[in-house]
């Protein structure tokens, strides 16, 4: 895989489409030109190259302290782990005087409490300053600085995540799936919640865990203080699919998310004509009982909303890029795809597949 | 003072092994041969060693079905199991691991060693202690019975709830797991009963608290956690049954349930059971690494309250593996200043270790290997640990690989690095043979090199993000080359345990002769010939230290108060042993130990049939299981003469016999 070699648009736009799986057969240029197709101010930060659900390094007010705690604590462990393999190995091989197998006398009893007494008072030290910092990240973090700009509900499914854009006034509101959007810089509300079992919310280059469970809501927050495409993963055992539950979180400058979101409310252009409307139709008759096309006649909830589906840059909950192919493939099986998705294998009359593919090319 | 009718002041007596006394306890303490014995034995030494052999199958299971994953794990988008299989392997191998293996491992030593460290013939209560290995064994196998019709647990060791209930999982899977829980909860509790009232009341004279082996305060403080904390898990598993098949709503938000009381169930329990699987095998290195230092341990009254105060500290700190659940930040801070500050009496022990080694002059065994590089895998399990507890940072740590790590320097580090060295500690006194060292170093440096290289790299997996208990991954996210290590580490330390099981193959053949005290130790143990003879020691024992066989070299008792070990009690009129005080190990009543018995087994299977009922809903097997347990129940009871305390003239002074 060598995206990053592909073409950069714009001086600041790096590689997003690592997260995208690989399969062979597809060309990671399709991919990668679908991805540029959204605006430009998607950076993404190169350096993070293929480690980008590693939290090291990571974006934002939330993340920043968090990022520091982390490194510390890492570095008093390998610290203590490289002072006790030392004093480790000068008690095995410290010179001793001839007779080396003679059971050390009485006198010798006490002489070793030293140790004891030193190597606690110092770890006491270390733990208390451990605590302490933890605390103070912890005051950090548990809230933002700022009101958040924003408030989002996220809905846990088997195996995909559901976006419900709050606003003011209700027809603002919209959802979505998979691939949530914020305005870089300010703090962003996140509400969760689950629909079936737990699941864990985790963007790691933004913040932490916070699980959705059933019967209750929990709030977390998260803040991008770059613009980007941010992966992330459902962390808590979910059933079977838990690996194939990815989501991505997309940062961008205010200004293109408001775009995104004017474009994301809006119902789905339905103007097309001959092959797509009798796409439409089997949509409507095939995938409607599930799946929504606002401002159609499709309007199941059981599956993602799929009105601006072309939109997103992936498919499955993060696990193929939104190419034709892989769509086709995908709603062909499933279950080859992705085992034990919800989403069954539906036997397509000749053509169909075809037709209800061309349609969902048009919801842009 | 006037003695009582049924009062009986024993004899004391000088006797060896050679003598005509051991000749008759041996002929009083005889199993009977072939399958009687096998079935009615109550002796501990057996059922240590059949806890000991049975948790090691299970281990060998969990290993296999840890491998197929590794398999599966190697490279990315494999697609050698399939999600479900993937599910049931990872839930059996953690139930393997931790509640067949570490927790009965544990009491096979403790079962095989108390009485011979305490002084004593047998534990107090032998028959309970067969029933504790059968029901452990029948709850095992119970448990392993949903492989065969294809349903094992699989929704994780700590199948939270909903994916656990019935709506999300309808198959039997969680039915075997949640009634073989409460089955193998009953082993536990009257296991760690077993081993409270032994501590208490079966130490020879003399053998007051602080002189007990560190691996006895180990086994007392586990098994004091488990009688308070098993009844947790056995009600959450209850509970959780109870929603499945009985339709009520106690983990279901639905009806008023929580989903959180399962974890919270779950993990006051999980985390002291946690401690409960490494402290007693933290005091196998405190009585083991001692003698290969040749020095008595640094600060053993710190390494015991160490010991006692991590327990302490252990029942209050469950909530750190819920930070992520939504809590108040306030209740987060609380537990996690209590679970960074848990550190502090394992810092105790590491130093007290480090100490006795700089301060000894080790002599470079397979054991010592095992017990002194156990000390750096506990530190790296240990700080490991302290990361987690931190709140913020376990917010990205928790459920992702580096807590995989984590959890397996502290399983392997420091449960099976001290179980492997304490069998190269005491198969000499349990078999009699001395285990090969030559094939011990490559035993040891196989597992040593194969299970850093298999668990070391899951730190880094997990700081790049990797989350646990994913069947495969993509190409693209870094992780591929991380996962092939620990694949190619894991098969090198299976290869360490298999040359571990051929050390024991072939030396139980032709391993050197041992004698009584190979290694020449300090404790009780390596008084006895090996292997020990059934009823143990000839006469009680008195005790005057915490080394009775070290007291000449180490000159700390004055030589006519030293520790009596061929001088003492003689108890032969049928099975006995002496009863002494909880505190001061005084001598108090003459305990009639009861012969070998059918009934534990006969207890143990109708258990196991109420219990199939119950899997299989049938109310007749359920009704005929309870029924056979009230039958067996009735013959447990039922008086024995035998065992009734029968008066004789009291004997005023020391006579050879």
């Amino acid at each position: 895989m060598s995206f990053r070699t592909g073409s950069r648009t714009c001086k600041d736009s790096f590689s997003p489409v690592n997260g995208s799986f690989a399969f062979r057969g597809v060309t990671p240029t399709l991919c990668f030109a679908l991805l540029n197709a959204i605006p430009c101010a998607r950076a993404f930060s190169a350096e993070r190259g293929a480690n980008e659900m590693g939290y090291l390094s990571g974006f934002g007010s939330r993340a920043h302290p968090v990022v520091a705690l982390t490194w510390g604590l890492l570095a008093i462990s390998l610290a203590v782990v490289a002072i006790v393999i030392g004093l480790l190995l000068f008690g095995v091989f410290r010179r001793r005087p001839p007779g080396a197998t003679a059971i050390a006398r009485p006198q010798r009893l006490g002489d070793g409490l030293m140790w004891v007494y030193v190597g606690t008072g110092v770890s006491t030290l270390t733990l208390f300053i451990a605590a302490f910092w933890t605390m103070r990240v912890l005051a950090a973090v548990v809230r933002p600085s700022a009101a958040p700009v924003l408030t989002l509900d996220i809905v846990g499914h088997q195996w995909w995540w559901e976006a419900r854009y709050s606003g003011d006034p209700a027809s603002n509101i919209f959802t979505t799936a998979n691939e949530i959007h914020i305005p870089v810089g300010a703090p962003v509300r996140v509400r969760l919640m689950s629909e079936d079992v737990i699941h864990s919310f985790w963007i790691p280059a933004l913040s932490g865990k916070t699980d959705l469970i059933p019967g209750q809501t929990n709030e977390t927050w998260i803040e991008a203080d770059r613009a980007g495409i941010y992966r992330g993963q459902c962390s808590e055992f979910c059933g079977d699919q838990h690996a194939g539950m990815a989501m991505y979180v997309v940062a961008q400058p205010p200004e293109d998310f408001e775009l995104w979101r004017k474009q994301q409310i809006a119902p789905a252009n339905l103007s097309g004509e001959g092959a797509v409307v009798d796409g439409q139709q089997a949509f409507d008759l095939r995938c409607g009982a599930c799946h929504t096309v606002r401002g159609g006649g499709a309007g199941g909830i059981a599956g993602p909303d799929l009105t601006h589906l072309m939109s997103r840059a992936n498919i499955a909950a993060g696990l193929l890029p939104n190419t034709p192919g892989y769509l086709s493939a995908w709603i062909a099986d499933p279950q080859r795809l992705k085992p034990g998705t919800l989403m069954p294998r539906v036997v397509l009359a000749a053509g169909e597949l075809q037709a209800i593919g061309g349609f969902l090319q048009t919801l842009k | 003072m006037a003695l009582r009718q049924d009062y009986r002041v024993p004899a004391i007596a000088v006797a060896g092994y050679d003598s005509p006394l051991a000749t008759r306890l041996e002929a009083i303490w005889r199993t009977p041969p072939g399958w009687r014995g096998v079935l009615s034995s109550v002796d501990h030494k057996t059922i240590g060693i059949r806890y000991f052999v049975t948790a090691f199958a299970f281990l060998i299971l969990g290993g296999l079905e840890a491998l197929a994953m590794r398999l599966q794990l190697a490279g990315p988008q494999l697609r050698l199991l399939t999600p479900e299989q993937y599910d049931q392997l990872f839930t059996m191998h953690g139930i393997s691991m931790i509640f067949l293996y570490a927790g009965p491992v544990l009491s096979g030593f403790s079962n095989y060693l108390w009485p011979l460290l305490l002084g004593s013939r047998d534990m107090a209560f032998p028959r309970v202690n067969a029933l504790s290995y059968w029901t452990y064994l029948f709850a095992g196998l119970f448990i392993y019975a949903s492989f065969l019709v294809g349903a094992a647990p699989n929704a994780g060791w700590f199948n939270y709830v909903p994916i656990a209930s019935r709506e999300f999982n309808p198959g039997p899977n969680i039915d075997f797991y949640a009634l073989g829980m409460i089955f193998l909860g009953f082993s536990t509790t009257v296991g760690s009963v077993n081993f409270i009232v032994t501590l208490l009341r079966t130490r020879a004279p003399g053998m007051s608290l602080n002189r007990l082996p560190i691996l006895v305060w180990g086994t007392m403080t586990a098994s004091i956690a488990n009688v308070l904390v098993v009844p947790c898990v056995s009600l959450a598993f209850l509970l959780l049954w109870f929603d499945r098949q009985l339709g009520t709503q106690f983990f279901d938000p639905r009806g008023g349930g929580q989903p959180l009381l399962w974890q919270h169930l779950f993990w006051m329990f999980g985390h002291p059971w946690v401690y409960a699987v490494v402290l007693p095998a933290m005091g196998i290195v405190s009585d083991g690494l001692p003698t290969f230092c040749r020095r008595p341990l640094v600060g053993y009254t710190l390494v015991a309250l160490s010991t006692v105060g991590t327990m302490a500290l252990g029942f209050g700190v469950w909530l750190h593996h819920m930070f992520a659940t939504g809590l108040p930040a306030m209740a987060l801070s609380f537990f996690s200043g209590a679970s960074i500050i848990i550190a502090l009496p394992s810092a105790v022990a590491v130093f007290a270790w480090l100490a006795t080694i700089a301060s000894g002059r080790p002599v470079f065994t397979t054991a010592f290997l095992f017990f002194s590089s156990f000390i750096v895998l506990f530190v790296i399990g240990g700080v490991s640990g302290f990361m987690t507890a931190s709140v913020p940072v376990d917010w990205q740590l928790t459920q992702t690989y580096f807590v995989v790590a984590h959890l397996h320097y502290v399983l392997i580090g420091i449960n099976v690095f001290p179980v492997a060295g304490g069998i190269y500690y005491w198969f000499p006194k349990v078999t009699g043979r001395l285990l090969d060292e030559r094939l011990g170093r490559w035993n040891f440096w196989t597992m040593f090199v194969g299970f850093n290289a298999a668990f070391f790299p899951m730190h880094i997996a997990g700081l790049m993000g990797m989350p646990r208990r994913i069947y495969t991954y993509p190409a693209n996210v870094g992780w591929s080359a991380v996962n092939l290590i620990t694949s190619i580490g894991s098969l090198a330390f299976a290869v360490g345990i298999l040359l571990l099981l051929l050390n024991i193959a072939v030396s139980l053949r032709r391993g050197a002769r041992a004698g009584a005290n190979p290694w020449d130790a300090p404790t009780l143990e390596w008084s006895t010939p090996s292997p020990p003879p059934q009823y143990n020691f000839v006469v009680i024992p008195t005790i005057a230290s915490r080394h009775p066989l070290w007291e000449e070299q180490l000159g700390e008792v004055e030589p006519q108060r030293r520790s009596r070990l061929d001088q003492g009690y003689v108890l032969d009129q049928g099975r006995e042993t002496l009863g002494t005080t909880a505190l001061d190990a005084e001598p108090d009543v003459i305990l009639k130990m009861p012969s070998d018995s059918y009934v534990p087994l006969a207890f143990a299977l109708a258990m196991t049939v109420s219990f199939v009922g119950l899997l299989i809903q049938h109310p007749v097997v359920a009704c005929v299981g309870v029924f056979l347990l009230a039958a067996a129940l009735v013959a447990w009871l039922w008086p024995e003469r035998q065992l009734a305390q029968t008066a004789a003239e009291p004997i005023e002074e020391a006579q050879h016999v």
